[in-house]
């Protein structure tokens, strides 16, 4: 086994034990309070705060007022279809949440250093690729997971539908 | 007469409610989520699940005069609750938000969780049983009973009752291009036939029907079965069977609250002579594995198939409006010819319909290319492959088990027999695309890219990495997992449906399958849970 697979290993190992460890610390410190609705905390909003622009990418607007306004709206909405999730998939996003705002793994795990609410663009697409492609699965299925959360928020929305060309269903219906 | 404790809401709009009708006309019905105390109830057959196998037990049996109970973890929405869109259909009717997943969640299962199960959602296309599947049935599990001439009346009868006929209409664009790449490169095509009846075209199959033109079980048997006097229980989740010697003295359900996440605290206990499960090969070996039914064998849960389905996506100069009309009308099962039923892993190939949830979602990738692939989204069309699992000691599928909190979790690896399948299938769906027309074709996988001709995806996709999260996989149908044999080492359940060990239950749904279909399974349930629920009937009634 060569140098680089061993230390891919040990990264690896750690990693996975950090993410089961890093959930059940943050499992602890905020219970969900089963059948309540979901609200997301400061660190969680914060974090989907910095992913969003990369998820989304060019469909959001680029004036800094409407700009912010459509992010705080995805994660109001990015909220919402938590809430619909089955608890223990509630729980799976909340403990990924928490994990990935935990310092030592954002800056080991996530390569994101000083904090997500100053990551630059560059980083967290960084981070996004390096997760999406990763050999560990549980982080594949985390960028999975912040993939279909964000992106099919975005995309639920009504008012996002002119830009796409979609005209909705019938309206006499509707 | 009121037998309901659903507050009933006035009809409104130009489309007739039948659900809020029944309602008013003394329909039988408790939406355990509004219970305030605990519920004891007692039938002559109480069935869990109320979709395609349920639905048509239900009216069998009340048909039959047997005094009947549903019990469903689904609310009861209607036509006047469905208003076409994705976020509030996906959490309101899906399992699972349709966000349920395998257990390393590699593959996305779309299943219904309401009343009419996934007949509710589903894309309305009704094929019978493959007769080379009942072949394979007979050769290898001993059901002599189940061939295309015995079958034949039974498939008929439900057609008929559920108007399934070959779709008239000229298929959507989305379709079309299947028709047309395929008869290029002279791979036949056929017509799907459809549960409809009046069809409005639109293309909504899948967030339930506005227009109450699908015949599922919601507007069909089980409506049937509550004006024969049946009642139904929603928000109501099957947690055990109490098991007395060879008998089940009872079922304990709990109370779900209205969105069906948490229980509320009430429970409900259902006794009765016989039970009859149909929760779908997911629910029903989970409910059967928690109330520790006997299986000396090991087979229960075991063996569940997925038709694990690639999905190749295109983008066309034309616009191909994949989200209107109806959503699957062309199908192709050339692919699952191409070698023995038990050779290299074939499929069938289809259209899926494409609202923006499902494809923004499934599309791999983020930022800037996913958002130039969805500034195209009238000018997508997409294929998907199923592939035919179980027919290959290689491709044994999946098993459920219990989650520490008593969930269902189903396990289903993928080995390199499938993966070959499915670089195949997405090799065929390119050519075919490329052969229609496409501009780019983008198999839906992380490391593919936006390919411009066929030879340039050609040798793009023979390069590619298969394996679990990188390709995508989903699957909308599950099978298995309490087979039927007449060989009791073979099946926990026997060829009239009837498990072994347990005098009073039967299986009467997709998990009773010993291979995947090899086609979408809706009709194979219809008919095989016709001929037992018939059989049931007289023997009940006798």
């Amino acid at each position: 086994m060569d140098s680089n697979r061993r230390s891919f290993l040990k990264i690896g190992v750690a990693g996975a034990i950090a993410l089961a460890a890093g959930g059940a610390v943050y499992r602890l410190a905020y219970a969900p309070t089963p059948g309540h609705r979901l609200a997301l905390d400061g660190p969680a909003t914060t974090l989907l705060t910095a992913v969003i622009p990369s998820m989304l990418g060019p469909v959001l607007p680029t004036e800094a007022a409407a700009r912010a306004a459509a992010i705080r709206q995805t994660v109001d909405h990015v909220a919402g279809a938590i809430a619909g999730l089955p608890l223990s998939s509630q729980k799976e996003v909340q403990d990924l949440f928490g994990l990935l705002s935990m310092a030592p793994v954002r800056r080991l795990l996530a390569g994101v250093s000083g904090g997500w609410a100053h990551a630059s663009p560059d980083a967290v697409d960084a981070f996004l690729q390096s997760w999406r492609h990763h050999r560990l699965q549980t982080l594949q299925t985390a960028y999975h997971a912040l993939h279909d959360l964000i992106i099919g928020a975005w995309y639920a929305q009504p008012a996002n539908w002119p830009a796409i060309g979609y005209p909705g269903p019938i309206k006499e219906l509707a | 007469m009121n037998n309901t404790n659903i507050p009933i809401a006035s009809q409104k709009g130009a489309i007739p409610d039948p659900i809020l009708a029944g309602l008013a006309a003394g329909w039988r019905v408790t939406d355990c989520a509004r219970l305030n105390e605990d519920l004891v109830m007692e039938a002559d057959v109480v069935i869990v699940g109320s979709g395609a196998g349920g639905g048509v037990t239900a009216e069998i049996l009340a048909r039959a005069g047997l005094r009947v109970l549903i019990v469903e973890e689904g609310a009861l929405k209607s036509s006047t609750d469905f208003k076409m869109r994705e976020a509030d259909a996906y959490p309101a009717l899906y399992q699972e938000s349709a966000a349920r997943k395998t257990r390393d969640k590699g593959i996305n299962i779309l299943q219904g969780r309401t009343v009419g199960g996934s007949t509710t959602v589903n894309w309305t296309s009704s094929f019978r049983t493959p007769p080379g599947t009942l072949a394979y049935w007979n050769k290898h599990y001993g059901l002599d009973g189940y061939t295309p001439e015995s079958m034949a009346p039974w498939f008929a009868m439900m057609e008929r009752r559920l108007n399934i006929a070959e779709w008239a209409p000229p298929p959507n664009e989305n379709n079309d291009v299947l028709r047309r790449g395929a008869g290029k490169l002279g791979i036949p095509t056929g017509i799907i036939h459809r549960n409809v009846n009046g069809c409005w075209n639109l293309g909504y199959c899948g967030m339930g029907c506005p227009t109450n033109a699908k015949q599922s079980m919601l507007v069909t048997t089980i409506p049937a079965a509550l004006e024969l006097g049946a009642a139904l229980l929603t928000r109501a989740r099957a947690e055990r069977l109490v098991i007395k010697g060879e008998r089940v003295a009872q079922l304990d359900c709990v109370a779900l609250d209205a969105a069906g996440l948490a229980p509320t605290g009430r429970r409900i206990t259902l006794r009765a002579k016989h039970f009859v499960l149909s929760g779908g090969a997911i629910n029903t070996p989970a409910l059967l594995l928690r109330s520790v039914a006997p299986d000396p064998h090991g087979l229960l849960g075991k063996r569940t198939f997925l038709h694990p389905t690639l999905v190749s996506a295109a983008v066309f100069e034309q616009r191909v409006e994949a989200y209107a009309g109806a959503p699957q009308s062309v199908y192709s099962d050339h692919f699952l010819h191409t070698d023995a039923i038990d050779g290299a892993v074939g499929y069938k190939l289809e259209a899926p319909p494409l609202h923006p949830v499902l494809m923004s979602t499934t599309m791999a990738g983020f930022g800037a290319r996913h958002a130039r692939m969805m500034a195209q989204f009238p000018h997508a069309q997409a294929l998907l492959a199923l592939l035919r699992d179980g027919f290959h000691a290689d491709a044994p599928g999946g098993s459920v088990a219990l989650s520490g909190d008593g969930a269902a979790v189903l396990d289903y690896p993928i080995g390199d027999y499938l993966w070959d399948g499915a670089r195949r299938a997405l090799l065929s769906m390119a050519e075919i695309q490329f052969a229609a027309g496409a501009k780019t074709v983008m198999p839906v996988h992380e490391a593919a890219g936006e390919y411009t001709s066929w030879r340039q995806a050609k040798s793009a996709i023979a390069a590619l990495p298969f394996k679990l999260l990188a390709t995508r996989v989903v699957s909308a149908h599950v099978m298995g997992g309490c087979a039927m044999s007449a060989d009791e080492r073979l099946g926990v359940t026997a060829a009239d449906g009837r498990y072994r060990g347990l005098r009073n239950v039967s299986v009467h749904d997709g998990s009773l399958f010993p291979t995947s279909i090899g086609a979408n399974p809706q009709l194979s349930v219809y008919g095989v849970v016709a001929r037992l629920a018939s059989g049931l009937a007289q023997q009940l009634a006798s």
